[in-house]
């Protein structure tokens, strides 16, 4: 019989059309924020996670602080000597170490310039060492060698088939064998990497460093120092003998640090809590407004239980019971909960990953991304039905106990 | 004939408190309905037909004195009881017609069963049988109203009879249609007494419209005044 219940009430929501959608945009309005919030919060973390990924979890970074997600040169800091790069090796834990240089160029292609990173590899033994440690793979041609001069490997959003902001630039894909300048030097593609879903290792023009400090010159100090640490079980220790060295180096007290030694398990702590301040924030938001909302569902509910007294009374003669129209009753506030939730739902998405396309139209980078799991779309449908069943509950109950001699000399 | 009475009410009296003020509606109202019977009950307004049709109908209990529903005392039980009883037993046919507007003539006669758990295909069968039987087939799917006066209380009839009822009772039926639609409305109540051998209770204060009846019980001031039998040539 439940199913004639369902009938009815969608009956009875769809027969007061305007007030059915006024109350339920209290319900859009508190599950849509929750959905598009915690979409972005999630899909955020899910992309930033996966720009740590390519390093594993014995390495730690050195930098100097104020660069470290941004090009060098946008702070003022205190670039690290390459003479730290011995000391470091020395440390206590350390297994092996290199360095890298992040410069910004004029990168020329397909007769188009434009102002990127460019990056170089360290050569020799420790080659292998950064190849592993980020896990590139050639889609295209192949690795760089010691040998190789004016010759660059590309990230994998120049390659063919991806629809990226590099190769809207540039009009059309790079491949092996192209020329392309650099800061007015003619370089030849060696290899095309493939995608890793990583806009910094994506979007990545790879030198080997003897032509990249040749092109740039060689001050005597290096941009990151990446650091392999021999026990994965000591990484802390390692890191705090890092951190007393580097302080001794640099004659900077503690706290006042002009440096960072970074593992990317605490940027994921730190990432994490960041994130779940920002959950606590929005729940609390979203809480309110579904308060405010199930208070709309039973304000409308004791307006329909007014209005439909005489129904109440009519339907009691013909044979209804109390719980008869309870169930009526609740089932109807259950349902407008539970589409106002549907509808929030869809709108959330919408805003989810409507917002993160504008982000990335807007700030150009793939960071913003929306992710939104099932789980937290049925979680928002189960919870927004027991919200409208919840708030119905007394409406529904005052409706069950009208008496039907009085309620039926009602007009 | 030695019938039981279907319907017995026994000394009743339904006082109600206006504040200080006690009313009193019923003053010890005795009543013998007999199955088959076609009986009217007149009186003036204030005489306490009204609660007199409320009380046969289950739909609500006397202060005082016991209401029999074929044999059961049902003046001591809960709301729900008499719900389950006038559910199965009671058809009712109001002077507003009292139609559910957001429900269709079919949908409106299916709904008691509904309440009983008469399952869907047998309901529509039933409704669609007695939508024809009340000159309705037409019009099954019309709200009520996009149906005349007359036409709604023809539904109301077949909604009255869906649970087979042993009793219909009507609350002045007539009251809200030209006396020309009344009369159809009179003849199918006259027609379902006759052949099917339905019990019938009409509340009304309308001479002509009570003379239509087998029996006539006069009421005033909540007691029976006098007793008549229509003889028919």
């Amino acid at each position: 019989m439940l199913k004639e219940y369902f009938n009815l009430a969608f009956v009875n929501i769809s027969s007061r059309k305007l007030r059915s959608w006024l109350t339920m945009i209290g319900i859009f309005i508190g599950i849509a924020s929750v959905i598009a919030l915690m979409g972005l919060g999630s899909g955020l973390r899910v992309a930033i996670i996966s720009q740590f990924d390519f390093l594993g979890s014995d390495i730690l970074s050195v930098q100097a602080s104020g660069i470290a997600f941004g090009p060098p040169g946008s702070g003022v800091v205190t670039p690290l000597s390459d003479e730290l790069i011995e000391k470091i090796a020395k440390v206590d834990g350390v297994e092996s170490t290199y360095n890298r240089w992040i410069e910004s160029a004029i990168f020329e292609f397909n007769s188009i310039q434009s102002l990127l990173l460019v990056t170089s590899t360290p050569e020799g033994d420790k080659r292998r060492m950064f190849e592993t440690m980020l896990n590139f793979k050639v889609k295209e041609g192949r690795m760089l060698r010691d040998s190789d001069t004016y010759k660059i490997v590309v990230g994998g959003n120049y390659a063919e088939n991806e629809d990226t902001e590099e190769k809207t630039v540039f009009k059309r894909p790079i491949h092996v064998g192209d020329t392309v300048y650099i800061d007015e030097i003619k370089f030849e593609v060696a290899g095309v990497l493939e995608k890793k879903g990583n806009f910094m290792l994506d979007g990545a023009i790879i030198l080997n460093e003897n032509i990249l400090l040749d092109i740039f010159g060689d001050d005597g100090t290096t941009d990151l120092i990446a650091v392999k640490v021999r026990n994965e079980k000591e990484m802390a220790k390692t890191k705090e003998n890092l951190e007393k060295l580097l302080r001794k180096e640099r004659d900077v007290d503690i706290g006042e640090e002009d440096f960072e030694v970074s593992s990317p398990q605490n940027i994921l702590n730190a990432l994490d809590s960041t994130l779940a301040g920002i959950n606590i924030f929005v729940a609390v938001i979203a809480g309110i407004s579904l308060l405010v909302g199930g208070i709309g569902i039973m304000n409308t509910m004791y307006t329909s239980v007014l209005e439909r007294t005489k129904e109440v009374g009519i339907m009691k003669a013909i044979g209804a019971k109390n719980s008869t129209i309870f169930t009526l009753f609740f089932i109807e506030s259950g349902f407008l909960g539970m589409v106002g939730g549907l509808i929030g739902v869809l709108i959330g998405l919408v805003l989810a990953y409507g917002g993160a396309f504008i982000g990335r139209l807007v700030l150009g980078v793939n960071l913003i991304q929306a992710n939104v799991s099932l789980s937290l779309i049925i979680g928002t449908l189960v919870f927004s039905f027991v919200l409208g069943t919840l708030f119905g509950v007394m409406p529904a109950m005052k409706a069950a106990k009208l008496q039907p001699v009085d309620s039926l000399r009602s007009k | 004939m030695n019938k039981k009475p279907i319907i017995k009410l026994k000394d009743v009296w339904k006082t109600y408190e206006m504040g200080d003020i006690k009313v009193h509606a019923l003053r010890g109202l005795d009543l013998d309905v007999y199955e088959g019977d076609f009986l009217a009950i007149q009186g003036p307004s204030g005489s306490g037909k009204s609660t007199a049709m409320n009380l046969i109908g289950c739909l609500d209990i006397p202060s005082k004195g016991s209401v029999y529903l074929s044999g059961q005392d049902i003046s001591k039980l809960e709301e729900s009881d008499l719900a389950q009883i006038r559910g199965k037993k009671i058809g009712f046919i109001f002077q507003q017609f009292n139609l559910i507007n957001t429900l269709s003539a079919l949908e409106n006669v299916m709904l008691p069963m509904m309440f009983q758990d008469v399952p869907e295909a047998i309901r529509r069968a039933r409704a669609e049988k007695l939508l024809k039987m009340v000159d309705l087939g037409e019009r099954m799917h019309h709200k009520p109203k996009e149906l005349s006066g007359g036409q709604q209380q023809r539904v109301a009839i077949a909604r009255s009879l869906s649970v087979d009822p042993d009793v219909i009772l009507g609350d002045e039926p007539t009251g809200n249609l030209d006396s020309k639609t009344g009369i159809t409305v009179m003849d199918f109540l006259k027609k379902l007494n006759k052949e099917e051998g339905k019990t019938i209770i009409m509340v009304t204060h309308d001479d002509v419209l009570a003379k239509q009846a087998q029996k006539i019980t006069y009421l005033k001031d909540g007691k029976v005044v006098t007793k008549s039998e229509i003889k028919r040539m």
